[in-house]
């Protein structure tokens, strides 16, 4: 019964859900420098998927080659089941894309910008519409504005109007928030739960772990062209995540007392805390004994503290891992 | 989706992006060929043209016209489809038209109408600004309007290759100023080839621009250095080349696609 269900999740997950399928994708730039690397990835339905990496791992290569900008070396790329380059339309029809850096024809006003946009992509002209994304992306009395008179985080949000003015199905968002305010970036994370809410799939990519942690439903990690996992955050949270115990003692030790040994603690800041790390979905952490303990041993303490390690700790030992 | 299927809402978006682009810089762009050509019908039909009397058993005035037209329609052909696709590389715009629903073959045509048709209107300001100088009557004013798109297209398409072969402004302008000139001079424009001594006769006969021109005053005045047959077959040798280089750049994705 379990097999049979776990079957049909599968079939269910293979048709329906997803809206990107990218299989065994290579990437070799003329210049001999390997970009991609056997890159698997199924993006779902109305999913925020995160792209997490540091500079060149190969993150705007990948959603490059999605939307039609680089050719692959080799592989094949579903998009809503359409093959990329076969049925080059179809695909791209689908897709929204918002590139890195801003670029944007400055002697054009916002309103001809997104027209264009719009017409590019086959799409009859849709006045309410694109009044309706102009005034969500606060966008609506800069209308008659040509671009060269908006401040950056405007011009972003032109970006993202244009990219979402033919109403797709799937928002690529390549760095959205780097070199941005914090106002902004609020902003910008709003927006794309926003557009999640109306069913859009979205594929951003960033090297903020906290982005990806407070945005992302999963999250891919990638080095140097290799995509390392792909994981729900919550559950990489829970799988790789280590919580620490932070004992602030009332007098320094010099050294761990031998009889909590057991417990492999750690002393920090000249001996003044005591660090217990542990796995943070364990049953039984042993943190009641090991207090008990520390009480019998006659060691003040006037402070706890407990901490979940973040994205960047599990970044950092996933490429340990993988050099 | 069928594989015949046409966006022509695509194309048209890059028509009228590209013409209100150019309706832009209107003045600028009418200014210049209009006052080149009254300069040139100065000097050259009155100034020189008195002491010339005819050629081919037309006025000199008259003669040069159709040689005027075509030296703006070719420059003008050339640099309206070179900065049309050389602005959005340059910008990185050009990002949105490689990722939209749209063919090659439909984003070029979009790209190189435009600009034809800025030539073409250019060339016909020219034509009425003549008329204010020399009495003209035009002898096939069908082939005349024919030679006149074919070639407006013909060098929209090299035009097209310019600007994506071009990677800074230099590239871009050493074309026009390095080929297009010279060749428009030499290919006839202000005289007979027959008045040429004999290697260069036999030289600028591998000059295409003299089949455009020669063909071109054909349909005006009905006399021609070389054969009609030939400058027609000659136009559509140079567009069907124009045709096969960017068939090439698109295969290979040269300077567009990584
Ligand atoms: N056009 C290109 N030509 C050659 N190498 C490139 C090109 N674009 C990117 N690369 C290389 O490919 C690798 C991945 O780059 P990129 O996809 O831009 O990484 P990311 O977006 O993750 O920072 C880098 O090593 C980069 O130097
Ligand atoms: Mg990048």
């Amino acid at each position: 019964m379990a097999h049979v269900k776990l079957k049909y999740r599968k079939y269910q997950k293979d048709c329906l859900m997803q809206q990107v399928l990218v299989h065994n994708v290579n990437k070799i730039y003329r210049n001999g420098c390997i970009a991609l690397h056997a890159v698997d990835l199924a993006i779902e339905q109305g999913e925020i998927f995160a792209l997490l990496g540091p500079n060149g791992a190969g993150k705007t290569t990948l959603i490059s080659i999605i939307c039609g900008l680089v050719t692959k070396s080799s592989g094949q790329v579903l998009v809503a089941g359409h093959d990329i380059q076969r049925d080059y339309r179809a695909a791209r029809m689908r897709i929204g894309m918002v590139p890195q850096e801003i670029a944007l024809d400055i002697f054009e006003t916002v309103w001809n910008t997104v027209l264009f946009s719009r017409g590019l992509f086959g799409k009859r002209r849709d006045t309410a519409y694109l009044e309706q994304l102009l005034r969500d992306l606060s966008l609506w009395n800069k209308r008659d504005a040509r671009v060269i008179e908006l401040s950056g985080g405007m011009k972003r949000r032109v970006m993202i109007a244009k990219a979402l003015s033919h109403e797709p199905d799937i928002l690529f968002l390549d760095e959205p928030t780097a070199g941005v305010d914090v106002t902004l970036r609020r902003d910008m994370w709003a927006l794309v739960r926003r557009l999640r809410e109306k069913g859009v799939t979205i594929i951003l990519t960033t090297h903020y772990i906290e982005e990806a942690e407070e945005m992302a439903d999963r999250v891919g990690v990638i080095d140097k062209g290799r995509l390392l996992l792909v994981e729900r955050t919550v559950s990489l949270m829970r799988k790789m995540g280590k919580r620490r115990l932070t004992i602030v003692l009332q007098h320094p030790l010099a050294d761990v007392p031998l009889e909590l040994a057991g417990w492999q603690l750690e002393l920090e800041e000249n001996g003044h805390n005591l660090i217990y790390s542990f796995d943070a979905n364990a049953e039984n952490t042993g943190i009641p004994t090991l207090l008990r303990r520390i009480a019998e041993l006659g060691i003040e303490f006037r402070d706890l503290d407990t901490a979940r390690s973040s994205l960047e700790d599990i970044f950092v030992s996933l490429v340990e891992r993988a050099a | 989706m069928r594989w015949f299927s046409i966006n022509y809402t695509g194309i048209y978006a890059i028509y009228r992006k590209e013409m209100a682009r150019m309706a832009r810089t209107m003045w600028q762009s009418v200014a210049t060929p209009v006052i080149t050509t009254v300069l040139y019908f100065v000097v050259f039909g009155r100034a020189i043209g008195s002491q010339i009397q005819h050629v081919d058993g037309v006025g000199y005035g008259a003669f040069i016209v159709p040689g005027l037209i075509m030296l703006t329609l070719l420059t003008q052909s050339v640099s309206n489809a070179s900065i049309g696709i050389y602005f959005p590389k340059f910008t990185k715009t050009i990002y949105e038209v490689l990722s939209a629903p749209l063919s090659y073959t439909e984003a070029v045509f979009a790209y190189v109408a435009a600009a034809a048709t800025k030539a073409i209107l250019l060339a016909l300001i020219i034509l009425a600004t003549a008329t204010l100088f020399v009495p003209l009557n035009i002898h096939h004013p069908v082939w005349m309007v024919a030679f006149l798109v074919l070639t407006a297209l013909a060098f929209s398409l090299f035009g097209f290759i310019i600007g994506i072969w071009a990677d800074n402004f230099e590239q871009l302008a050493i074309v026009p100023a390095l080929v297009m000139t010279p060749l428009t001079f030499l290919g006839g424009a202000f005289y007979s080839i027959g008045m040429l001594p004999q290697p260069w006769r036999a030289i600028n006969m591998l000059n295409p621009v003299v089949y455009l021109v020669s063909g071109f005053r054909w349909s005006f005045y009905g006399s021609t250095d070389v054969g009609i047959g030939a400058s027609l077959a000659f136009t559509g040798l140079f567009m069907v080349i124009c045709l096969l280089v960017l068939w090439w750049i698109f295969c290979t994705g040269y300077r567009l696609k990584t």
